[in-house]
């Protein structure tokens, strides 16, 4: 039989380096999931007689959701905060910088990327301030340069803001990843195609994107959950006003802190979680169909 | 220095394709023996597993007396060179070479005086405190060979040396790397898919497909009578003229021309296959005997000489090489004579060689 | 990739210059007007929410320095993030190294479903077991057992991405190493770690600074404000109401973003900071 571990580590000793992480991550990553899915399925409250007798009712908090309008209205809203912000925001901004940083001086390029770096690596608290104080209306930076003091943006336009908001944030690992990606397009065949007569966008879609699809997948993949499960529009708007951009998880702390509807809350997680696994799946057929 | 002996060797991949089957090879001391084959043949799977990175499913390897079969690849004193040199980016030239003895915990001095003393033997003296990846291609297998040669192993084994050096180069570098077995002895055995090459390098060659030995000899025994017509059309820079014929009597019919019967041969009629090799057809005048006659319609320079092809009877097309003096023009009627005793008669069938 | 010198310099490719040019300024004012506040107030006698061209003034650090919980806070925080990094990528190296060399079956799944569970605990419906389960562990307050619990959450992307790296590295170099009578041993530590270097910084700082914006986990599982971490601490500084001490905030803020900015800066000048060969599919 072929020996497949090439530095010859044998399998106690490759058993002995997964285990520590094994561990922790069945301890303390799986194990609270499944408990989370667990009080889904029962009514457990944090208050009232709820809390010391929880019942079982199974896929009733399921159903719930399914017929609650606040539930539906939060599903939309995150299904646009993901595609607006992630899908569309990052990823094409992250991908034109990517571009176009190609053909940049190297010191503009640093003070480019620097900045747009900067924004990802802040803390998330401080950067939610940062655009609460861009965006009020009477003191806030924004409005004082449009000399605008009738507009408040977070009240107004609560997912527009927030969509910028988080295309903001997190387009750094997006035009990181694409500036790999595009580097390993192989110069020649782009010669090619520019001999060819082809410019621009032609250039783009013949020679380029074939060769980062893998690419563009799997990082459309990792930031859809990631901001699927983004907990920061919470410290902008508090999902406010009157539900208005309450995205599943600002509507999942809502349900389990506010109204102490715990179960209902783990239930909810559990179906964001399935939504997840929908979308990691349609990745995974894309990707292996293309491959 | 040891010599290499394979028995009844199979290495079976988890996917069931035996990529080495049932092979048996002895390998002399001091040899430079050549591993030849087109991709698939096993050749590389064969050197890993001389080498200890494949486990060999059944069959054992013999290093000089000891029995390597299930030895792990660091304790059976073998040399490697891989194919894209593996040198270690992180290290220096010099820690590179010395990289062998530095497993074995040996003083940095020792391991600095190993890496000057080796690198002067190869031209490699004022790179030792560069990275890798300011080397040329040369240079960088350069360095590889003098780590395998730093080693002091009994063995070394070569996979795919030449293949990405470009032209020019990989000619001296074949040359550099014959005279350096010879001046060390050690034995070496290469792995190459370019029977030019094996040809060029190797004292013994054995050629290789789909796991199983095909033949196994000297260059110019491989050359001169292939074993089968596998072999025919894979040695020889102009592929070998292929041809069906029948016997009759005491003649061969192809391509509507009779050619005389190799002398010794016991075949009574039956169809049979011919194979010549380009240079050893001559140009003749049109319809001269004992030979077949075609019109000329290619001609490829080939610098001194040129390989002309001729378009004879049954739709048959004939390579031969041609000195540059007598090239003849496209559209010519001309006449190949095979040389006395080149022509090869292989089974019609099982396409061996007979006698 | 670089791209080719065109052939004409004639008019529209002057055009198509200045059009490259504005685009990028436009993007460029796009992220740093937000950030202008972080340098603008800390250092202003007068801070507000718009960033204006600040009177100068050293005066609010003397006024947040004076917060009792400020420094200590920091403390927690790097102790608390430097912990949970250390465990992390200790922990996703030696997993991921075996992963990307032993095949086993499934593992990309597994890897898949890892992501995903890590996603649950990371929301606010996890936190109740999450709580109980310290709890009866005895790890309330406990600054290590955050850290255990902030690297569960972050060691399946952290593999995921690691695995990456070294799948990169190109397995010649071990066997090589091998032949050469290296022990497994020897195998990584000469080859395999300083080759995987880069790719370990990047995760490196990736965890810390995934670890340093973390307010839920150490929100609810260190109840002692003595070892808050900053993430916690500067929340405080936010009441309820809206109101907002704008004398501390602002100072707290650029202190809390220090230090991850600076861990970025010295990775990157060492080492390049960036997610190589990309997370490919």
């Amino acid at each position: 039989m072929r020996r497949v571990d090439v530095a010859g580590l044998g399998v106690p000793r490759a058993l002995a380096f997964i285990a520590p992480a094994i561990i922790i991550i069945a301890v303390f990553l799986v194990f609270p999931a499944l408990w989370t899915i667990y009080i889904g399925s029962t009514n457990f409250e944090l208050t009232g007689p709820n809390s010391i007798n929880p019942q079982f009712v199974g896929f009733g908090n399921i159903t719930n959701a399914i017929t609650d309008p606040q539930f539906r209205g939060s599903l939309v809203l995150t299904v646009v905060y993901v595609a607006g912000s992630a899908v569309i925001g990052q990823n094409l901004l992250g991908f034109l910088l990517a571009w176009l940083m190609r053909s940049t001086p190297k010191l503009l390029r640093s003070i480019v990327q620097g900045l747009i770096l900067l924004a990802w690596i802040l803390p998330g608290t401080v950067v939610a301030f940062l655009w609460f104080a861009l965006l009020d209306r009477n003191s806030g930076t924004l409005n004082a340069l449009l000399g605008n003091h009738s507009t408040a943006w977070l009240i107004q336009y609560p997912m527009l803001s927030l969509i910028f908001f988080n295309t903001w944030r997190g387009t750094a690992f997006s035009m990181m990843l694409y500036g790999s990606a595009l580097s390993t397009v192989p110069p020649t065949q782009l010669e090619i195609a520019r001999l060819s007569g082809a410019r621009g966008w032609r250039l783009l879609r013949d020679v380029v994107l074939p060769h980062i699809r893998g690419h563009v997948l799997t990082n459309t993949l990792l930031i859809t959950l990631w901001t699927a499960n983004d907990f920061s529009p919470y410290l902008l708007t508090a999902g406010g006003p009157n539900h208005a951009s309450e995205v599943l998880p600002v509507f999942i702390y809502d349900q389990a802190l506010n109204s102490s509807q715990f179960g209902y809350a783990s239930a909810i997680s559990v179906l964001l979680l399935v939504v997840n696994l929908v979308i990691a799946l349609l990745y995974l057929r894309l990707l292996r169909r293309r491959g | 220095m040891a010599g290499i002996d394979v028995s009844g060797l199979s290495t079976v991949y988890p996917n069931g394709v035996r990529a080495v089957d049932g092979l048996d090879l002895s390998i002399n001391d001091g040899e430079f023996f050549a591993l030849l084959g087109p991709s698939g043949c096993g050749k590389t799977t064969l050197l890993r597993t001389i080498a200890g990175l494949e486990q060999a499913s059944e069959g054992s390897v013999h290093i000089g007396e000891r029995d390597v079969t299930r030895l792990e690849p660091g304790k059976r004193n073998v040399a490697m060179v891989f194919q894209d040199y593996a040198l270690f980016p992180h290290m220096t030239v010099a820690e590179n070479i010395a990289y062998p003895l530095r497993v074995r915990h040996e003083s940095r001095e020792k391991r600095r005086k190993v890496a000057e003393e080796t690198s002067a033997e190869l031209s490699l003296a004022q790179y030792l405190d560069r990275r890798p990846g300011q080397l040329s291609g040369g240079q960088q297998q350069r360095v590889a060979l003098a780590r395998a040669i730093a080693m002091n192993a009994d063995v070394l084994l070569l996979d795919e040396p030449l293949s990405n050096l470009d032209a020019r180069l990989r000619l001296e570098a074949r040359t550099f790397l014959k005279r350096l077995q010879r001046e060390l002895k050690l034995t070496t055995v290469f792995v190459t898919h370019d029977q030019a090459e094996a040809l060029a390098l190797a004292d013994r060659i054995a050629v290789l497909e789909s796991g199983h030995l095909r033949q196994l000899g000297t260059p110019r025994e491989v050359f001169q009578r292939p074993a089968d017509t596998f072999v025919a059309n894979f040695i020889g820079s102009t592929p070998m003229n292929q041809l069906d014929g029948t016997v009759h009597g005491e003649h061969i019919e192809a391509a509507g021309a009779q050619l005389p019967l190799p002398l010794g041969l016991n075949r009574v009629g039956g169809p049979i296959r011919i194979g010549i090799r380009p240079e050893y057809l001559t140009l003749r005048p049109a319809d001269e005997s004992g030979g077949i006659t075609g019109t000329v319609s290619i001609v490829e320079n080939l610098g001194v000489s040129a390989l002309v092809i001729l378009d004879c009877a049954d739709g048959i097309q004939l390579g031969v090489t041609v000195h540059e003096a007598d090239e003849p023009s496209v559209g010519d009627t001309r006449t190949a004579v095979p040389e006395p005793g080149r022509i090869l008669l292989f089974d019609a069938e099982s396409g061996l060689l007979i006698s | 990739m670089t791209t080719s010198k065109p052939t004409s310099f004639g008019p529209r490719w002057m055009v198509g210059r200045i059009g490259f040019y504005v685009l990028i300024a436009v993007i460029m004012v796009f992220f740093a007007v937000p950030m202008l506040w972080l340098a603008s107030e800390p250092f202003d006698k007068n801070p507000g929410l718009a960033a204006h061209w600040p009177q100068w003034t050293l005066h609010n650090f003397a006024t947040t320095f004076r917060n009792p919980n400020l420094v200590p806070s920091i403390v927690n925080s790097l102790l608390l993030c430097g912990a949970a990094t250390l465990i992390t990528i200790v922990l996703a190296a030696l997993a991921a190294y075996v992963l990307s060399r032993v095949r086993i079956p499934g593992r990309d799944a597994l890897l898949y479903v890892l992501l995903l569970l890590s996603s649950v605990v990371t929301g606010t419906a996890a936190m109740v077991p999450i709580y109980l389960m310290m709890y009866e562990l005895g790890l309330i307050n406990s600054i290590l057992g955050t850290s255990v619990v902030l690297s569960g959450g972050l060691l399946p992307a952290a593999i995921f991405m690691l695995k990456d790296f070294v799948d990169g590295v190109p397995r010649s170099y071990e066997e090589s190493a091998r032949v050469f009578g290296a022990s497994p041993r020897q195998v990584l530590s000469h080859i395999v770690l300083p080759i995987a270097r880069p790719g370990i910084a990047t995760i490196l700082v990736w965890s810390f600074i995934q670890a340093w914006g973390n307010f839920l986990l150490p929100f609810l599982l260190l109840q002692d404000t003595g070892k808050q971490p900053a993430a916690v601490i500067i929340h405080t500084l936010q009441n309820e109401g809206g109101g907002v001490d704008l004398s501390s905030l602002p100072v707290f803020s650029l202190l809390y973003s220090i230090p991850v900015v600076v861990l970025y800066l010295l990775v990157n000048r060492r080492y390049g900071f960036r997610f190589h060969g990309g997370i490919k599919g």
